[in-house]
């Protein structure tokens, strides 16, 4: 039910706010009633058709290079 | 961006447990996390977490987090009488709620009634479309969910009365996280040292609904995403939180949970719908613990437009024992019929069923003698 993995989106239609999103190379059809400014080119995270998230790159990254940190000091 | 791959590369995973390892070395043994949602319990048995963390002396223990199984039978009851005693009436469900069995069977097996169906769909849009589409027929989308799930039904359910669609309902099971925790915490049964809190239900309600875990409790807590990455960050912020003796929400899942959560979501689930007290399956009624809609949207609600009058008292089937599995107390591999009567092709309760179900993530990712 839960598409864990961030997906772009790929199409949106303003009036009726769905569109699609690009999910593992699938397009999928997706409702944005629940994020306000939806942009094409963002990465959301989907459940049962709406998109309940945009993904935050800057803190992605943060996330990523503490990762990164934590396994180099090993 | 999506670079999911760097949450899960080994060398990563390895540094992540030897610190955790290390960490938990200095801690009073022993240190039992419960993992609240479906989704995490399957991260962790299915990158092989749970023994490697038990190596590092850290218990996983899987909670109430799975909606198909926390819905008492007695509302899976209600939706199959729904198509096999009325004509011409259209379900459309998640693909495992048809599966759940009950006293009467499962959805799955039922005998529809004259001109009724039962249909799986993917997204609640998708029973609006079938009502849109189908005016001789009464559509009944039995929409099961926590808060992830909750605002989309929310937003069907204003829809619906934007259209004035007079032949769509919503028969709801709609669950909130936090009580249970607090029920589970109240109850003591089973010794926890902090709690792992569901991504996306937190994406949703946000830092602040958590917070009584830390301050009435004094139990740590953290909010933490679905790679295996992200939930051994999380592991390291509770024992962390353990060893300063200071307890908090910490958020690990920073680029999808905003603490406020989504103010979107949230005004929407406020508008259409309003708390209740809720059965659970094993955990009884909790205050406040469920949703149900608003005298407005009455007309859209299942229970009222078709008169149902459910009581639910959350009992599991004979023999099995899904509720304990759910309140913590017991592992899948400790019910007698797991892996025997018990199986995925013939599950004899819901955890078996649904894919965020500890029975069926245990069976499927540590086989059926777990
Ligand atoms: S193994 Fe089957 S019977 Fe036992 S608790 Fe799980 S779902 Fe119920």
């Amino acid at each position: 039910m839960c598409l864990a993995i961030p997906s772009m989106v790929i199409e949106i239609d303003e009036v009726h706010r769905t569109g699609k999103i690009d999910y593992l190379g699938t397009k999928v059809k997706t409702n944005f009633a629940l994020l306000d400014d939806v942009r094409i080119g963002d990465w959301v995270i989907v459940h049962a058709g709406f998109a309940i998230s945009r993904l935050d790159e800057e803190d992605a990254q943060e996330t990523l290079d503490l990762l990164r940190e934590i396994a180099e000091k090993s | 961006m999506a670079r999911t791959n760097e949450f899960r590369d080994k060398k990563v995973i390895g540094a992540l447990l030897a610190r955790i390892a290390e960490n938990k070395r200095s801690l009073p043994s022993p240190c039992r996390i419960m993992e609240v949602c479906g989704t995490h319990t399957m991260t962790v048995h299915r990158y092989g977490l749970q023994s490697m963390l038990e190596k590092a002396g850290i218990e996983m223990v899987s909670g109430p987090g799975c909606p198909v199984c926390i819905t008492p039978g007695e509302v899976h009851e209600a939706a199959i009488r729904l198509v096999t005693e009325n004509e011409n009436v259209i379900l459309a469900t998640f693909g495992d709620m048809t599966r759940v069995p009950t006293h009467l069977g499962s959805l799955q097996n039922a005998v529809p009634a004259k001109g009724s169906a039962v249909k799986i769909v993917y997204s609640p849009e998708e029973s609006l479309d079938l009502a849109r589409q189908k005016s001789n027929k009464e559509i009944v989308f039995f929409g099961v969910g926590f808060e992830t799930t909750i605002p989309s039904i929310a937003v069907m359910a204003k829809a619906a009365a934007g259209e004035e669609l007079s032949n769509y309902s919503i028969l709801s099971a709609l669950w909130l996280i936090p009580p249970p925790l607090r029920a589970i915490l109240e109850s003591g049964e089973v010794k926890l040292s902090g709690f792992l809190y569901p991504g996306h239900v937190s994406a949703i309600i946000g830092q602040e609904p958590y917070t009584f875990v830390a301050r009435e409790f004094g139990f740590p807590g953290v909010i933490a995403g679905f790679e295996p990455g992200d939930i051994l960050l999380g592991i390291i912020s509770i024992l962390d939180q353990i060893r300063e003796g200071r307890p908090r929400v910490a958020n690990e899942y920073t680029r999808v949970v905003r603490p406020e959560g989504n103010p979107v979501a949230q005004a929407l689930m406020r508008e259409v719908l309003e708390p209740k007290d809720a059965c659970w399956r094993g955990l009884g009624v909790i205050p406040g613990s469920g949703l149900k809609f608003k005298a407005e949207y009455s007309a859209y609600d299942t229970e009222v437009k078709h008169d149902l009058r459910i009581t639910a008292r959350g009992i599991d089937l004979p023999g099995c024992r899904c509720g304990e599995v759910l309140r913590g107390i017991l592992l899948p591999s400790r019910c007698p019929l797991f892996g025997k009567k018990c199986t995925p092709e013939s599950p004899c309760g819901p955890c078996m069923v649904s894919f965020e179900g500890a029975c069926l993530v245990h069976y499927k990712y540590r086989g059926p003698k777990s």
